[in-house]
């Protein structure tokens, strides 16, 4: 059952996954934390951390921790290879049509005509991840370092496009010495 | 059987190797299939890349498959997907075993506590980014702040949204088509 129900959660992002791994995230949290409650809000930020500090595709690193998580060793194969199975089906079967110049830009302007969607799914899943769970003793006003970290990382990211990875490492040395 | 070990053996090499996403990879596949093994002319590579960016799905195993299928068929395409995607599956594997196991020690909690607020930072970031350079009017910018409402609010199932997305999508590209052609036929 539960090979069945992580082949159908990953074909689906595979087919819905319009630009990148990112954009993957809001299909994936909803299925995993909020519908299957494979993982919790806690161990789902995790696995992001994790994923993106990995080599490899972050769709890919985040289908086998899910896979894993919810179904050992079988479900992680399951999982990465039910996300590659829409792609595998395209590239096989509609090669022609899909590589068709005419195709190639019909498909592009849909893609920008999805964009201000995306962002928006990408948004919705950051804002699902600040809470009290991620956020530690959110609000009490004792402890608000989450928040200062929170806050530096997004200036660092969004206004100096500074290294993940290394924010990633940082915070976690942050964490390591203050809590 | 050469090329379809090739094949496997660089995207293996690009696999384990890129950090940062499906495209921190792409002068990675780049250097390997145009200007080592010159596979693949550059101008096709990059026409390829264009359509291949936009279909959905995992970007290296698109561009993967695609590069494998063109220069030997199936089994080429099979091959060089594999090799994206195992070097990823065998980390992760590793990774998240090693974690679970390890994930209550004290010293690890206290590290994940401070990681966990740069990961929504992280999210939160690009997805601005891509909100500006979206380019949006005062009609477009309803449409990240209903799917955020959506989503977050409301906790309406993304497929959803994004399947509602594309239908309007759909309209808006026919539209321009229609536009693009109409200005064509114009003298």
């Amino acid at each position: 059952m539960i090979y069945l129900q992580l082949l159908w959660v990953f074909i689906k992002i595979g087919v819905l996954g319009f630009g990148g791994g990112y954009a993957m995230l809001s299909l994936i949290q909803h299925e995993v934390v909020d519908h299957y409650a494979w993982m919790t809000t806690t161990e789902f930020a995790d696995m992001v951390a994790i994923s993106q500090m990995t080599p490899g595709p972050i769709s890919i690193n985040m289908a086998t921790y899910v896979g894993y998580t919810a179904g050992g060793f079988g479900g992680s194969l399951l999982a990465s290879f039910a996300l590659c199975l829409p792609s595998i089906i395209m590239v096989y079967f509609v090669i022609r049509l899909m590589t068709s110049k005419k195709t190639g830009a019909f498909m592009s302007n849909l893609l920008k005509g999805l964009k201000p969607a995306i962002a928006g799914l990408i948004f919705a899943a950051g804002l699902s991840m600040m809470n009290a769970q991620n956020f530690v003793q959110i609000g009490k006003g004792e402890n608000n370092i989450s928040i200062v970290i929170c806050v530096l990382a997004f200036v660092a990211s969004y206004f100096f496009k500074a290294n993940p990875i290394l924010l990633i490492v940082l915070s976690g040395v942050v964490g390591y010495f203050v809590y | 059987m050469k090329i379809i070990w090739q094949l496997f053996s660089t995207f293996f090499k690009i696999g384990a190797f890129t950090l940062g996403g499906g495209y921190a990879m792409l002068s990675m596949v780049e250097k390997a299939v145009v200007d080592k093994k010159q596979w693949i002319p550059s101008d096709e590579f990059w026409d390829m890349i264009a359509i291949v960016q936009s279909l959905p799905g995992v970007f290296a195993v698109n561009t993967a498959l695609y590069v494998g299928r063109r220069i030997a068929g199936k089994k080429g395409a099979a091959a060089a997907m594999l090799g994206a995607i195992l070097p990823s599956i065998v980390i992760i594997l590793l990774l998240a075993t090693i974690f679970r196991e390890y994930r209550d020690l004290p010293v690890v909690e206290r590290i994940f506590k401070g990681i966990r607020p740069c990961v929504v930072a992280l999210i939160l970031a690009p997805s601005l980014r891509m909100i500006k350079s979206a380019k949006l009017n005062w009609k477009t910018a309803v449409i990240p702040v209903v799917t955020v409402a959506l989503i977050w609010w409301l906790k309406v199932s993304p497929a959803w949204v994004i399947l509602t997305a594309i239908a309007g999508s759909v309209v808006y590209a026919l539209i321009i088509n229609k536009k693009v052609r109409q200005k064509e036929a114009e003298p």
